[in-house]
């Protein structure tokens, strides 16, 4: 986006919505959310004329093991009328219900269960929290940081008792990392 | 006395193996009689971890994954990582890198939609299409063999340009394709756009309106086809698409049908984007010339050691990317394909997340099929042109 594009997007959010936090990077507009705004800032960012985020982008869930607040949420939104993006941010602590904002568009709701699914994030007030991408039976959460590549188990078909079980993973090689990272 | 019959709602379950699925896709359908009354799908089996491997490989290991997301456009989804990751090094390709980008995501989009054309021909019953298609997919099959050795996984383009330039002679190539094609998508929409039976079994199939797309998150020829202009290669021009003059098609009702037409004509405004970029594409480099970022050449690393550290360093350890995030979206022939990067510095990302056009176009199905008949199912898994490659990730 264009700089002063940037500039009337800030103004029109200081304008609409007072006592958010507004982070302004490079080409975007970060608004810092707590639990208890969140869908109103959401239906007010979608409904209000100037803002018309209309479409929802994206949920991407981070994990931060060292920080106080482990988990952050991060939205993207995008008014296909205006043409300009917006990036919401939400910290989220291990075990807190996000209020769900599957009502304001309905496709957040797989965006919500992948979260769900990869990082353990639980939401109150969504239709259908089940996992999504992973196996119905999985267990753990695999995008947080302590989760390894490898897995925990893996599965193969028993010959003898007919069937397909899960055993704990073993590798060939102890480091599977050939690239490890010397930072 | 009163003569009451009680029928019973019966569940389906559709696939995961089934071949109008276009995947591995489990889609429970709840029926009452011939009519889907509920559907869910129930995605993942394909799900190969790609977000999870992008952040233990470097920058440059981790494209030819992006290949393997939607299988079936493969640069396309390299433009969207190579962009992003140019983004967050801050550093712009050289002017005929962009365009020989350009060239073949258009030639990407030509591929994808032959094969939409073509799959959806054999889903309602139009076998012929598919073999029309495939003849044609074959020679920018062969294009993409030329360019870069692999047929299909092709690997090709890098942050900061493309890895090779043109081979001697493709340029002629692509231009003898591209001026006969037309002729070839005329071939095509005699036997189906004024089909009677393919019209009837598209039109008013699966209407989405404008808002309810929207809602749904729904994106490129599906959003188009519900009549709302929107094109990232118009609203955010990247590479060589603001030097070029192609128009956006929308369709007028929101159902199959227009959103057949609207790739239909895609495929002639990507075919107008090829022959000007190969009309205005200058000479010069064809990546970065800072070898900080990009391979260099191989005929330097015979003899020069500047090059080969460089290139033992780029592949052992990769570059450092400065710490920043950054939202990048491309539009990828099925709609804006994403990536969300968060570096904290170094050459590995922190956290890559995809946002991919199928998720939401599969999700919105939840919506579109329920008083359709069961017939409809495959006309509606075809019109939203699906692969789970990007879909489960």
């Amino acid at each position: 986006m264009t700089q002063d594009k940037l500039d009337r997007l800030e103004h029109e959010i200081g304008a609409r919505l007072s006592g958010l936090t507004v982070e302004r990077l490079a080409d975007v507009l970060v608004v810092h959310v707590g639990l208890d705004n969140l869908v109103r800032t959401m239906t007010r960012l979608r409904d209000d004329i100037a803002l018309d985020f209309k479409l929802f982008v994206d949920l991407a869930g981070v994990h931060y093991p060292d920080r106080k607040v482990p988990f952050e949420l991060v939205y993207q939104l995008l008014s296909v009328h205006k043409n300009h993006r917006i990036r919401l941010k939400l910290p989220v602590d291990e075990g807190v219900l996000v209020p769900s904002v599957a009502g304001v568009w309905s496709c957040a709701d797989w965006y919500e269960r992948e979260a769900y699914d990869m990082f353990g994030i639980l939401f109150s007030g969504h239709p259908d929290l089940r996992r999504i991408l992973n196996d119905y039976d999985f267990h753990g959460y695999p995008l947080r940081k302590d989760f390894p590549v490898t897995g925990f188990v893996e599965s193969r078909y028993d010959e003898k008792r007919g069937m397909l079980i899960k055993e704990p993973v073993r590798l060939e090689r102890e480091d599977r990392e050939p690239y490890r990272q010397s930072s | 006395m009163e003569q009451r019959k009680e029928f019973q709602n019966y569940t389906v379950n559709f696939g995961p193996q089934h071949p109008a699925a276009h995947g591995v896709l489990r889609l429970l359908l709840e029926l009452d009689g011939e009519v889907v009354e509920r559907a869910d799908p129930h995605i993942g089996l394909l799900h190969r971890g790609t977000e999870k491997l992008l952040e233990h490989k470097t920058y440059l290991q981790g494209l030819p994954y992006w290949d393997r997301l939607d299988y079936m456009s493969m640069m396309s989804q390299e433009h969207t990582w190579v962009l992003a990751v140019e983004k967050l090094l801050g550093v712009v390709a050289p002017p005929r890198a962009q365009f020989i980008r350009t060239i073949f995501a258009e030639l990407t989009r030509i591929l994808n939609h032959l094969l939409f054309v073509g799959a959806h021909g054999l889903d309602v019953g139009a076998m012929t299409m598919f073999i029309y298609c495939f003849r044609e997919r074959e020679a920018i099959l062969d294009m993409y063999e030329a360019v870069c050795g692999a047929r299909m996984h092709a690997a090709y383009f890098r942050p900061g340009g493309v890895a090779k330039d043109l081979p001697e002679g493709l340029a002629e190539k692509i231009r003898a394709f591209a001026e006969d094609f037309p002729a070839k998508i005329d071939e095509y929409e005699s036997l189906l756009t004024n089909n009677r039976i393919w019209k009837q079994r598209l039109v008013d199939v699966g209407v989405v309106t404008a808002e309810q797309a929207l809602d749904m998150g729904c994106v490129g020829p599906v959003l188009r086809g519900s009549g709302v202009a929107y094109d990232l290669r118009k609203a955010e021009p990247y590479d060589a698409y603001d030097k070029v003059d192609f128009d956006i098609p929308v369709g007028k009702n929101g159902d199959s049908y227009d959103r057949y037409l609207v790739r239909v004509e895609e495929m002639r405004q990507s075919n107008r984007i090829i022959l000007q970029c190969l009309d205005k594409m200058p000479e010069g480099d064809c990546k970065l010339p800072n070898f900080k970022y990009s391979i260099p050449k191989r005929d330097d690393m015979h003899s020069g050691m500047e090059s080969l550290i460089h290139h033992f360093k780029l592949v052992s350890e990769g570059f450092a990317v400065p710490p920043g995030e950054v939202y990048l979206a491309t539009e990828s022939p099925k709609g804006e394909l994403g990536v969300y990067i968060i570096s904290h510095g170094g050459s590995k990302p922190y956290r890559v997340k995809i946002r991919s056009a199928g998720f939401n176009h599969l999700q919105a199905l939840k919506v579109m099929l329920p008083g359709h008949m069961i017939a409809d199912v495959t006309t509606m898994m075809g019109t939203i042109d699906i692969v789970f490659g990007e879909i489960d990730r």
